[in-house]
């Protein structure tokens, strides 16, 4: 079943082209990368998609919804839960609070505290941080804020999380920890549509994979296809 | 629970054991600490600063000089706060997109805006400036600056507790993150805006009554724009008894400084400003809790 799908999506910023024309579809239950060079528009195409940037043009439909034009928090609540770039968490909240706030606001049902609490220490347990519930969120190390922004995105129960190069900045061994959350959360039947430069990663976990350059698609395939396509390898290496 | 009886009894009580100077006193240091306690509930943990705090004082003001003479003193509040609560509604729907700077000049002229075409109006088309106020007795005037006083304070304990109060901090943090994890960060600014306001309004229509004349200058004095500011800095907005505190203590310094140093006591306000955001970044309360967390050491470098 596909869940979600873009049709000719393109955003200008002024003359620019920062998103053009793409197409991109994807189904339920998979992994689908999004790779390209620096300034490639990737990070713009998930702007569109979570609604924090009204598209120019295009059509973006999630479970055959309708979802451009629509606001972020109604786009979340949806389903539809990502996180970001450069971590933004609550700073100055707990680690704990982070992950409630997401429960409580993240669903369309309303849900009592208690439950929130439970889902949020849960939570909190998937992604190996619970230990450090009290503690201010900004007190974190780099790598446990990259897990509080999944654990956060998860309290939302999304059906597709968009993750935006979770894995940037990470060691060797925290990059095989971020790897091995992410199969964790696919198996828990929720879609992935990830960001990220770290190809070894990518061609690891991603069934298929979109590749953006200069705000176009220029390739889309499985791990195997991208690697040895000619267009992607000149994109990333120059001609 | 019966210690905040016994002052809840003591409070009511006062004025009959007091001088009536006392009690306008504690009357004036009620209206700050409303005033203060309102604005923290929007400003304090959303960080959007608002100066538009005289604009909904103001708007209580003149409900109370328009309708005064019409309607029971009651009526009078209410009105006086709804409307103010209607001008929030719009004014947070028009500028709550606006971040940081841009926010607080706004919100700033919008309450100068109002103060300039009102007394355009009054010199061009009324051809008067300045009302009467129905007077009412300092006692009376009192009682009701107290209940709103514990309404506020028991609305903002409220807020503070609820899930609506986790809403506005995650905004204060991090409103794009906010919205993304499903917070309508627009509703929740501007409902929260608006009660603000609505005790202000409440706050303004009643103070009227003790001024006897008003007119636009007096009724949006920017000063009460900056007010609310200052003692929350100074209480520190932490803490729900920050504000309450910050506003108690400066407004009964403003009292003894006016009468003790007329000529410069706003110089003696500044220098005390000066050394609470220097030296206190958390306010009074930050101060005294940590004193209780075991002496006062040295601030960390790095904090």
């Amino acid at each position: 079943m596909r869940i979600l799908e873009g049709r000719k999506v393109t955003k200008h910023f002024g003359g620019l082209a920062a998103v053009h024309q793409v197409d991109f579809d994807i189904d339920q239950g998979e992994v689908v990368g999004l790779i390209g060079p620096n300034g490639a528009g990737k990070t713009t195409l998930f702007n569109l998609i979570s609604g924090s940037l009204p598209t120019t043009a295009g059509e973006i439909r999630y479970k055959g919804k309708k979802i451009t034009g629509l606001k972020p928090h109604q786009i979340s609540k949806m389903g539809v839960a990502r996180t970001f770039q450069s971590a933004k968490l609550f700073a100055g909240l707990t680690v704990f609070e982070n992950a409630l706030a997401a429960s409580l606001f993240g669903t369309k049902r309303a849900i009592s505290v208690s439950d929130a609490e439970r889902e949020a220490t849960e939570l909190l347990k998937f992604v190996e941080l619970p230990t450090v519930g009290a503690m201010p969120a900004k007190d974190l190390p780099i790598a446990n804020r990259k897990r509080l922004e999944v654990a956060r995105a998860l309290a939302t129960k999304p059906d597709l999380l968009m993750v935006d190069e979770v894995m940037a900045g990470l060691n060797p061994a925290e990059i095989a920890q971020a790897m091995e959350l992410i199969t964790k959360i696919r198996d828990m039947g929720i879609t992935i549509f990830m960001i990220e430069h770290v190809m070894k990663a990518i061609m690891n976990a991603c069934d298929r994979i979109i590749v953006l350059h200069h705000g176009s698609k220029i390739a889309e395939g499985t791990p195997e296809e991208i690697a040895t396509s000619r267009t992607v390898v000149e994109v990333y290496l120059g001609e | 629970m019966g210690l905040l009886f016994l002052i809840l009894i003591l409070l009511a009580t006062i004025p009959l054991y007091v001088r009536l100077y006392l009690v306008i006193l504690l009357t004036s240091i009620f209206m700050y600490t409303i005033i203060t306690v309102s604005w923290t509930i929007f400003s304090g943990p959303t960080r959007y600063i608002s100066l538009a705090s005289a604009a909904f004082f103001g708007v209580g003001i003149y409900t109370s000089a328009l309708l005064g003479q019409a309607l029971p003193l009651p009526l009078v509040i209410v009105a006086g706060s709804l409307f103010s609560f209607i001008l929030a509604l719009f004014i947070g729907l028009l500028t709550l997109r606006l971040r940081g700077m841009y926010f607080i000049i706004f919100t700033f002229s919008i309450s100068e805006l109002i103060r300039h075409s009102l007394l355009w109006w009054e010199t061009n088309i009324t051809g008067t400036v300045g009302r009467w106020v129905v007077m009412v007795d300092h006692i009376t005037v009192y009682h009701v600056v107290l209940v709103i006083f514990l309404m506020v304070l028991l609305t903002a304990y409220l807020i503070r507790r609820s899930r609506f109060g986790l809403a506005l901090r995650t905004i204060g943090e991090q409103e794009e993150a906010a919205t993304h994890i499903g917070i309508n960060a627009t509703m929740v600014k501007t409902i929260t805006f608006a009660i603000s306001a609505f005790f202000m309004g409440a706050t303004g229509a009643i103070m009227a009554t003790k001024w006897k004349y008003i007119d636009p200058r007096i009724a949006f004095d920017p000063l009460l724009s900056f007010m609310p500011v200052l003692m929350a800095i100074f209480g520190g907005t932490g803490q729900l008894f920050g504000p309450v505190f910050g506003a108690a203590i400066f407004a009964y310094l403003e009292e003894i400084l006016t009468t003790k140093f007329p000529y410069y006591y706003m110089l003696l306000f500044g220098i005390i400003l000066i050394v609470v955001i220097l030296f206190l970044p958390h306010g009074l309360v930050g101060l005294v809790q940590k004193w209780r967390k075991g002496g006062l050491k040295r601030q960390n470098a790095n904090p």
